[in-house]
């Protein structure tokens, strides 16, 4: 317990250097919210409330703006996260299918975390890879061209 | 200069980085210095050659031999037959799927013959990390002569006489938008690329930025010079890690050859770009919200006028250009406005890349002369639809554009014909479609996404969209009457005539272009309750026909609600009160014996 605490404290210490290296505040929530989100892999009320309080500007306005941008997450993604294209290529050949096999075979649904942590899964609007479709990714692995058939094989991998 | 003999240059795009290119590289480096000719051959990671669908691809320079779907293991077969004894490797060689015959050089493949590669000249050609090679291209020339020996506003007639339009959807004048940005004074300006690729199943401006970053930085900086502005943001999506690699790298090239920073090539011009991220809001793409956004704010959209080019960012005169457009921008000042005026139709001038995509044989990244038909770009470029299936329809615009049917295909595609046939040109997403997809679930598909993007700025955006996407939702699951059609219908064209930008304005095209080109089809789900193309669920009926079921139990085993009776070796009933329309059991039976109504 005490070792999760001080991780914790740690990480709240780099967010604070990052945002005290910075020139001028003005303007840089954004930025500020990326690199906070790669700290702690996702932004927490309190982390939103620290920023809020560096940058001097209302925990409503951080709140916002990260409830704005779906790259912003306010929820722990899982041990694996899945993230699928939605786009309108992988769509038109069979992501929808995809995707339900995927939430079948973790439990998970999109945009949220198994309750044990295990599984995530992000819908994406397009990776780029639409030669491939339908695609999705498995941290650096990318599955393309994926039946319905082998989701099941490949999510047993990472059971 | 090397004393290379012959280069591989392997894709090195996001769709073949995907499929194993890096590893590729790495084999082919290391079987040629096997074979001892790792100082003859040079092996080099290029941008995206476009040929998605047969990635990862790999060419072969002097003698042009295009190899395709080429995995990391036949490498050494490359190498040994090619390289060492001059042979090409037959079995990689694109198969012409008309003529039934391997074609060794790209420049005969159809997919190449009617492109032409203008924002994409360099994508595939050099190693994007060096600038070197981007300069070996003529490139910086075109800066070199702006800062030298042409004044701002030399600059900007070329732009303005070459009939330039943006490419990001707007299709406004480039050079005249320099031109307003031009004449206010200020103490500051800015010049903004829009890198914000939002519109899915669209990845050009990715494609250029991993494959050419340096046209991009050095078009940022002949916009600088031309509407004095000493700073250049680029904002571009977080997603694209490899994109702002690239770009990051090339900033930093520029920077220590100066073609950036304090006074370029000697001159007292100063011009420096940094990079700021988005987070994923599909409206960021529009220049108001985009601004917002680098600000640090929520990216909603402010009403125009005050234009960007009177009052951007932080208050100061900004131009904001899409990537594409500003690929353009070097060769155009490098051939001249009257070559760029040359190609093209009256209206819409130079070349267009689309993302060539959905169900069509070859999936991939093209470029192509405005004025080009659709039936060129489908069945000649793109190969036609995919297992020989009947095509349906072309959806352009991503999710502000509609869909276009066989009567539209020898529309020569620019973007005033576009809008003409109720779509437009948009970001250049162009996704194909058969005769198994059901128009009413594609414009529910876009309408979900519109619904999802809206910023909840204004009313008729954020309510009209939700109630569009439900009115939707009711057609797909056979719950709407016909006077839920007239409803959209009017709910459409209320919304485009109230919201506030450009994605509550064009949101509704999906559904109008449909519902005027498919109407039949929406009435067969609201009068008949029937999905004709067989794809909403809720619509489905699933029959096993005797006569065909061999008894296998393979679609007794796969249904998840045991719906399905029958002994083994006889056929097999589904009970339809019990059925949940999944599928499962049409996908797994191997005899047909399973047909949808």
């Amino acid at each position: 317990m005490a070792a999760i605490i001080q991780q914790k404290e740690e990480k709240f210490k780099e967010l604070e250097q990052y945002i005290d290296s910075l020139p001028d505040t003005k303007g840089e929530l954004i930025r500020v919210l990326h690199k906070a989100q790669g700290i702690f892999g996702f932004l927490p009320e309190e982390v939103q409330r620290f920023i809020a309080k560096k940058m001097k500007v209302s925990t409503a306005k951080v709140f916002g703006v990260v409830s704005f941008y779906s790259f912003f997450t306010m929820e722990p993604k899982g041990e694996v996260d899945i993230s699928i294209c939605l786009g309108t290529a992988c769509y038109v050949r069979g992501a929808e299918k995809i995707l339900t096999e995927l939430k079948k075979e973790t439990g998970a649904e999109v945009g949220k975390t198994t309750p044990n942590g295990k599984f995530s899964i992000t819908g994406l609007r397009c990776i780029g890879a639409c030669g491939l479709a339908p695609v999705f990714t498995i941290g650096e692995k990318v599955y393309g061209r994926v039946t319905p058939e082998q989701v099941k094989d490949i999510i047993a991998q990472y059971k | 200069m090397s004393n290379f003999k012959m280069h591989m240059l392997v894709c090195g795009g996001t769709g073949c980085i995907s499929a194993e290119s890096e590893l590729i590289v790495s084999n082919l480096q290391s079987e040629l210095e096997a074979v001892g000719m790792g100082d003859q051959v040079q092996v080099l990671k290029t941008g995206c050659f476009g040929f998605c669908e047969k990635g990862p691809v790999v060419k072969v320079l002097p003698d042009n031999t295009f190899y395709v779907e080429v995995k990391p293991a036949d490498a050494a077969e490359l190498v040994k037959e090619h390289i060492v004894k001059g042979r090409k490797v037959e079995r990689l060689l694109y198969m012409d799927p008309d003529k039934k015959e391997r074609v060794a050089d790209s420049k005969n493949m159809d997919f190449y013959k009617k492109q032409m590669r203008i924002a994409l000249r360099n994508c595939g050609f050099i190693d994007p990390d060096k600038v070197e090679e981007y300069i070996a291209r003529d490139g910086y020339h075109a800066l070199g002569m702006a800062v030298t020996s042409m004044t701002p506003q030399e600059v900007i007639n070329v732009i303005k006489e070459s009939g330039l339009r943006g490419r990001g959807g707007g299709g406004f004048p480039t050079g005249l938008k320099w031109e307003f940005a031009s004449k206010y004074d200020a103490d500051q300006k800015y010049v903004v690329c829009n890198a914000d690729e939002g519109d899915p199943g669209a990845f050009m401006d990715r494609s250029i930025l991993e494959g050419d970053p340096h046209s991009i930085i050095e078009a940022m900086a002949i916009c600088g010079y031309a509407i004095g502005a000493s700073k250049g943001q680029v904002y571009i999506r977080a997603e694209y890690p490899l994109a702002i690699k690239r770009l990051e790298k090339g900033i930093q090239d520029a920077r220590e050859a100066g073609l950036l920073g304090e006074n370029i090539m000697g001159t007292d011009f100063s011009f420096d770009i940094e990079l700021s991220f988005g987070a994923g809001a599909f409206v960021c793409g529009e220049e108001t919200a985009l601004i917002h956004s680098m600000e640090g704010e929520r990216g909603e959209p402010t009403t125009k006028p005050p234009f960007p080019a009177e009052s951007g960012y932080w208050g100061k005169p900004t131009n904001v250009n899409n990537v594409e457009t500003l690929a353009n921008i070097p060769i155009i000042l490098l051939k001249g406005s009257a070559w760029f005026a040359g190609i093209g139709t009256e209206k819409s001038k130079g070349t267009k890349v689309f993302a060539l995509a959905g169900k069509i044989n070859n999936v991939g990244l093209i470029e192509v002369p405005m004025g080009t038909t659709l039936r060129e770009v489908i069945y000649d470029i793109g190969g036609g639809i995919k297992n020989g299936k009947k095509f349906k329809a072309v959806q352009t615009g991503g999710p502000s554009g509609g869909c276009l049917t066989e009567k539209d295909l020898d529309t020569p595609i620019d973007f005033d014909n576009l809008i003409a046939k109720g779509s437009m040109m948009g970001s250049g997403g162009m996704i194909v479609m058969d005769e198994d997809d059901c128009m009413p679930a594609v414009a529910k598909f876009y309408l979900e996404f519109t619904e999802e993007e809206s910023c909840g700025k204004c009313t008729p955006c954020r309510i009209g969209t939700k109630r569009l996407s439900e009115l939707l939702e009711m057609v797909t699951e056979g719950k709407a009457e016909v006077k839920h059609l007239d409803e959209m219908k009017r709910l459409s064209r209320v919304i485009k005539d109230t919201a506030l930008c450009g994605l509550g304005q064009t949101a509704p095209n999906p559904v109008l272009s449909t519902l005027d080109a498919f109407y039949d089809e929406y009435l067969a789900h609201v009068q008949d309750k029937k999905c004709p193309a067989g794809q909403c669920t809720h619509l489905m009926t699933y029959t096993i026909d005797p006569e065909a079921c061999v008894g296998c139990t393979a679609c007794r085993r796969v249904c998840p609600v045991e719906a399905i009776t029958g002994e083994v070796k006889k056929p097999h009933v589904i009970d339809q009160d019990k059925c949940i329309k999944c599928g499962a059991c049409y996908d797994k039976c191997k005899f047909n014996a399973i047909s949808v109504n």
